[in-house]
């Protein structure tokens, strides 16, 4: 278990996850997850292929239920049954690996569907929000495109676009580099920087070891629905304690070891 | 791969015809089979009288305008009224089919296997002879076009549910999960994200849905209408008893397909549109 002292006041938390557990039928998924996000925070979540990463993400803005255990996101808990879970999700952006914007709406459209649905602004009040986050992930020009008609890494950055014009007080990414082609991903993970450097709080699962390494004030290593290690981006990344982070890494990072592009 | 291709490519010479003479030969004894039917039906048919019973041009010509302007219109009344009534109820069952409150998927279950298992003449006949004795004094609203939109829009809900529901799962899950992560309730997120993109994906088979009904609507010929209210098939029948001629039904089938194949057509195109698009 992470015994091992907390950084920072868990009270003052944006994310407080506490015994969490989370199951699909007989397969536990989660097996006990201790772990929190201090405001302005980039929490790096690292570990192979179905240790649980995606769910705990998931877990927090509840697109999964949790078993057991309880969620607070800026002190209020989420798994509470009667916590009203779309006020609580406006709250919280998520950006997905396989984009998921809207196809049958233009860019601009994409992002003002739930400022309008959602939090009642009126189409023009919206479409300025809108503009402001495009011209922050560089995209002002493409706000009559389809999403067809976009790049993977221009989808993903209207995504994050789309995420931020709800004013979120904090963000979740799943893996967003993950379904890019190699040459696009550095313009999602600068965007990413920028925010980061702004003092968004961020939850970032990741195989981008050097974007961690980087902009990470915390990298947590999860392996078998456990957090097995966690702490700064030197210790975890450069001198991993746990034999299963060591072995993790050694494949991640030695690109003998990775399949490579070919492949 | 290119070991596959080789050793069949040396197994071929050996063969008294190669693969593309024979593609030939068979080609040629189809189309000679083809040639021979056409000639021998040709030979045997007796012109004069086909033409005394199928294509009286002053038969036809007498026809016009009415059959435009009374028997197309009511058809294209019927099958539009049908076609709009079957959308709404249609869709109203595909959420039910898919609601989490079990009493009504069963409700939407039920309604759907019993339309889709009878005959639609057996549904015409209930609405237009059923209704007025189960009913004694009570009307259909709206007389004989009130009759035929129940009665089609009743056979039409039954397969549009199901394409409609298919619609709605053939949306991706993202989908959904990215407008609920924007806070948008279930009830938003199904109206303006996935109903939107499920109907675009049902446009083809809604299409050929339309098709169906335009040939549904001749049903009304079982049902007692007025003058004014006959459609094509009717019409047709009508007519071609008065005059001992087949020429009436060749006309109004033609009238049919004036309709029936551009839309067929369309349908296709607008499949092979959302292969593109999807690919
Ligand atoms: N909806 C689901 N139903 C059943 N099993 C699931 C579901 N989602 C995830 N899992 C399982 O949970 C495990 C962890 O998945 P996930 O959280 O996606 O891992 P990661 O993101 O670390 O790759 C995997 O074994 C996966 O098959
Ligand atoms: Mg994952």
């Amino acid at each position: 278990m992470t015994a091992e002292a907390l950084p920072h006041d868990r009270a003052d938390a944006a994310i407080d996850v506490r015994d969490l557990h989370k199951s699909f039928g007989d397969h536990e998924v989660l097996r006990g997850i201790d772990f929190s996000v201090a405001r302005g925070e980039v929490v790096c979540v690292i570990g192979p292929s179905g240790s649980g990463k995606s769910t705990l993400l998931r877990c927090i803005n509840l697109l999964e239920q949790p078993t057991s255990g309880r969620v607070l996101v800026g002190g209020v808990e989420v798994t509470d049954p009667d916590v009203d879970i779309d006020a609580v999700r406006r709250r919280i952006g998520m950006v997905f690996q396989s984009f998921n914007l809207f196809p049958h709406l233009t860019v601009l459209e994409n992002l003002t569907i739930a400022q309008r649905r959602v939090l009642r602004r009126s189409k023009a009040e919206a479409a300025e929000v809108a503009r402001v986050n495009l011209e922050k992930v560089g995209l002002s020009e493409r706000e009559d495109a389809y999403p067809a008609q976009l790049s993977g890494g221009q989808q993903q950055r209207v995504a994050i676009a789309r995420s931020l014009s709800m004013g979120p007080d904090l963000m979740l990414f799943d893996e967003p580099t993950s379904a890019l082609d190699p040459e696009l991903v550095g313009e999602v993970l600068s965007v990413m920087r920028e925010l980061a450097a702004e003092g968004m709080t961020m939850m970032v699962v990741t195989h981008e070891m050097s974007f961690a390494r980087e902009v990470a004030s915390r990298v947590v290593f999860m392996d078998g629905g456990v957090v097995v290690e966690q702490g700064p981006p030197a210790q975890v990344i450069g001198s991993p304690q746990h034999e299963r982070t060591q072995s993790f890494l050694s494949r991640v990072l030695d690109p003998a070891a990775t399949p490579g592009p070919h492949s | 791969m290119s070991t596959v291709t080789s050793s069949t490519r040396t197994g071929a010479p050996r063969a008294r015809l190669t693969l593309r003479q024979k593609r030939r030969l068979s080609l040629a004894v189809q189309y000679a089979l083809f040639v021979a039917a056409v000639v021998a039906v040709a030979l045997v048919a007796d012109w004069q009288t086909l033409r005394q019973n199928f294509a009286r041009t002053e038969i036809a010509a007498e026809m016009f305008p009415e059959v435009l302007t009374v028997a197309l219109k009511n058809t294209v009344i019927y099958t539009l009224s049908g076609f709009t009534g079957g959308l709404v109820l249609g869709v109203l069952l595909a959420l039910m089919r898919l609601s989490s409150v079990p009493p009504y998927r069963w409700l939407a279950m039920a309604y759907i296997e019993v339309f889709r298992g009878l005959p639609a003449l057996l549904i015409f006949l209930f609405v237009g002879v059923g209704v007025p004795l189960a009913f004694p004094g009570s009307t259909i609203p709206g007389g004989t076009v009130g009759q035929v939109a129940l009665a089609l829009t009743l056979v039409a809900a039954a397969y549009m549910a199901e394409t409609v529901r298919a619609g709605i799962q053939a949306v991706p899950k993202g989908q959904t999960e990215a407008a609920r992560s924007l806070g948008m309730s279930s009830t938003w997120a199904l109206i303006s994200i996935v109903i939107p993109q499920a109907f675009r994906i049902i446009v083809p088979p809604l299409t050929n849905e339309l098709v169906l009904l335009f040939k549904d609507s001749s049903l009304v010929l079982f049902l007692g209408v007025q003058l004014g209210d006959r459609e094509l098939t009717k019409f047709g029948r009508d007519l071609a008893s008065t005059k001992a001629n087949i020429t009436p039904i060749l006309i109004a089938g033609l009238c049919y397909l004036a309709i029936t194949i551009p839309l067929s057509y369309l349908a296709r195109r607008l499949e092979a549109r959302n292969a593109k698009a999807t690919a």
